[in-house]
């Protein structure tokens, strides 16, 4: 099976004898405070390096404004239980993130979808969208958006696109949850600023080292205004009393003691090749008619299906011929992106991915040759959808 | 004389019912660990020769449904390894998985099976869909039942209604083969009886009624814990439950099954009519062959064990 399905990262590439040693020393040395309770808000010396670490994408941040969290994905749903009540209503690109679709859903508030172009979540159809639910007399919460190399289409948001999106969350008074779990692997260009490095007031920020270290560790944080902090702090306190205490020890000597940014550089070039292959492959195999977003770094490309084609419908044909896919109705809160799907990079080698893209073209086009044998020209029941709506346009360049 | 080497229990692999064989595979592992001895839960990939190769005297349990654990594949490689497994043999796996080949057999032993035709997918293409449609519209008349060849679960299976209806059902059958099965759309009561052969002596376990809650035993109300009312046994005559029984030994016997199986059977008019037979039936909590031991006051461990025993006679 090649599975281009998972977002897990590929952490074969990390010194892991030399990291085991350094635990083990840490054990011996501060095994006593590192496998103790500790601080609800995260551990000083962590939030002081995870300073170091966001400057890398020019945000400028004291520690005391830093909540660790288990992993990025706890720093979501703590943002949400400060924030939301149920009923409330949650803006996120179309389509977005799976495991933040579920935390939103889980504290039940509605999410709705804003459209994206090549450029990231188009500001006007933001803007429409704050005012149309406002006057039907809606509680719109927040923005969350992903600006790097988003999940799931790969797309990111130009350095204007964000400048619009800052000034268009003063304009109508909105907050922006920033969440930015691939800003530093960007493999074509050095990382642009991210949204919170625009704007210190209107933006709370999710950062994580599952990416660019190692997901095993669970730690992310929190990097949110001074009232804010404060009640993500208690709230973090009632759910787990504290962050995991070893994991912040371990990763504060992983960056205290190894040349991280040499180790991100490491995996830029790792996921560079894997990313490439996939490039490589699709214009080779995909049928015409197909689509597919060409992204500067992170994990993901979002391939849209020629028209009539359903991806949940047709995963069994694509697990028969053994590849797997994330079918694109997962990424979506409404029931859209039946004709689009995930497709990861980021784990199988260069060699597996071309295969995985081999076999899924071959999949594509048997599904389209027992479509046209049994006069399915579209699928039924398909929503009708919006341009903008159909989500982000493939990248030419 | 009981195995006293370690016990191998196979889930998981690459089939659309991955999922399902994990669960049946924690369930079995669990009732055998039960008993005593030593159980190995492994999943059918490239490390599981390795690792048979490194046991002493091991058995092997094979609990994987759909693909590689009913195409009798699995059970070939462990011949060529010389394992000794629960379950039946390569060829007999095969006949009772295609289900083009296990319902002209067991019909021919005076068993009530739906009438059906059995359709590649380049035969709509060469033909044209539309004449091949009108044609089994008019044969088997609506509604009628479109299936994969090879699968199980239900996967890729719907329940046509009307003509409209055909080119999507068609269309999912073909996801999982590229071969189809359209048969009548048998209305009666549904049951399922499991046979079990811990001495040589096929022996059927009380019938087992299946009442979906949404009408449709699909795959959804196979797995969620529920979705389905089961009833253990079935509440029937002794007559038509004899008959059924008759009909899921005559099935094992004629397929050549061994060890274990399960016969889908649908009840129409106290005439049990025979769907399919499985030689790889499920065992999770959900499953129909566990509630069929419980309701015939057997304990699953003891049974897991003595399948294992009889496996190395």
């Amino acid at each position: 099976m090649v599975s281009l399905a998972g977002g897990m990262p590929n952490i074969a590439d990390l010194p892991r004898e030399a990291i085991g040693a350094a635990i083990s020393k840490l054990i011996a040395e501060n095994g006593v405070q590192a496998m103790q309770y500790g601080s609800g808000q995260g551990e000083p010396f962590m939030r002081d390096k995870i300073t170091e670490v966001m400057a890398e994408e020019q945000i400028a941040a004291h520690a005391d404004d830093i909540v660790i969290t288990c992993g990025s994905q706890q720093g979501l749903d703590l943002v949400t239980r400060v924030f939301c009540d149920p009923g409330d209503v949650i803006l996120a690109e179309a389509p977005s993130y799976v495991g933040a679709l579920g935390t939103f859903h889980a504290n039940q508030c509605e999410v709705v979808h804003v459209a994206m172009d090549e450029h990231g979540i188009v500001p006007q159809m933001l803007r429409h969208a704050v005012h149309t639910l406002r006057a039907a007399g809606r509680k719109v919460k927040f923005l969350y958006t992903i600006p790097n190399f988003q999940n799931p289409t790969g797309v990111s948001q130009t350095l204007e696109r964000r400048r619009e999106l800052v000034a268009l969350a003063h304009e109508v008074d909105l907050l922006i949850l920033e969440d930015n779990p691939y800003g530093l692997l960007t493999l074509d260009e050095q990382p642009l600023p991210a949204l919170r490095a625009l704007d210190a007031e209107k933006v709370v920020y999710l950062g994580s080292f599952s990416k660019t270290f190692a997901p095993g560790f669970r730690v992310g944080w929190v990097l949110a205004p001074h009232a804010v902090r404060e009640k993500l702090v208690l709230t973090q306190e009632s759910a787990t009393l504290c962050p995991p205490v070893f994991s912040q020890f371990a990763i504060a000597k992983y960056l205290d003691e190894f040349d991280w940014r040499g180790q991100i550089l490491v995996f830029r070039d790792m996921y560079r090749a894997r990313r490439d292959a996939m490039l490589e492959a699709l214009p080779e195999h995909m049928p015409a008619g197909s689509q597919w977003t060409h992204p500067r770094g992170g994990f993901f490309v979002w391939l849209t299906l020629p028209e009539g084609l359903d991806s949940q419908a047709m995963l069994p044909r694509a697990v028969t011929a053994r590849v797997a896919y994330t079918p694109g109705t997962a990424f979506y809160a409404d029931g859209l992106g039946s004709r689009n799907m995930r497709l990861s990079f980021c784990f199988p080698t260069p060699e597996r991915i071309i295969e995985g893209v081999k076999r899924l073209g071959e999949v594509i086009k048997a599904e389209l040759v027992t479509r046209a044998t049994f006069g399915i020209d579209v699928t039924p029941a398909q929503p009708i959808r919006r341009d903008l709506t159909v989500g982000p346009a493939p990248d030419v360049n | 004389m009981a195995h006293t080497g370690p016990i191998v229990v196979l889930a998981g692999g690459l089939s659309h019912e991955r999922d399902v064989s994990l669960r049946s595979g924690r369930r079995v592992a669990q009732a055998l660990r039960s008993q005593g001895g030593e159980v190995i839960e492994a999943d059918v990939n490239a490390d599981l020769v390795e690792l048979l190769s490194g046991l002493s005297n091991p058995v092997a349990f094979p609990v994987l449904h759909g693909g590689v654990g009913e195409d009798g594949g699995l059970q070939q490689a462990l011949e060529l390894l010389g394992i000794p497994y629960v379950g039946s043999s390569p060829e007999a796996s095969r006949r009772s998985f295609n289900k083009d080949i296990s319902s002209p057999l067991v019909a021919a032993h005076s068993v009530t099976v739906p009438p059906r035709a059995v359709l590649p997918h380049d035969m709509f293409r060469e033909l044209g869909a539309k004449h091949l449609i009108k044609a089994l519209g008019q044969r088997f008349g609506y509604p009628l039942m479109v299936k994969p060849a090879r699968s199980g679960s239900a996967l890729g299976a719907t329940r046509v209604n009307e003509p409209s209806e055909m080119p999507q059902a068609m269309v999912s059958a073909f996801s999982y083969g590229d071969v189809a099965i359209v048969e009548e759309f048998i209305v009666g009561r549904e049951v399922a009886v499991s046979v079990v052969e811990t001495d040589g002596a096929p022996q059927a376990l009380p019938v087992v009624e299946i009442q979906p809650n949404s009408g449709i035993y699909d795959y959804n109300a196979r797995y969620t814990a529920g979705e389905t009312r089961f009833i253990a046994p079935a509440e029937l005559s002794d007559e038509v439950a004899a008959a059924c029984a008759e009909v899921a030994l005559t099935a094992h016997s004629v397929l050549g099954l061994r060890h274990l199986s399960r016969a889908d059977l649908i009840i129409r008019d106290d005439v049990p009519v025979f769907i399919e037979t499985n030689s790889a039936p499920g065992m999770t909590e959900t499953s129909l062959l566990p509630l069929a031991v419980e309701a015939a006051g057997l304990d699953f461990g003891a049974l897991c064990r003595q399948l294992v025993d009889a496996a190395v006679k």
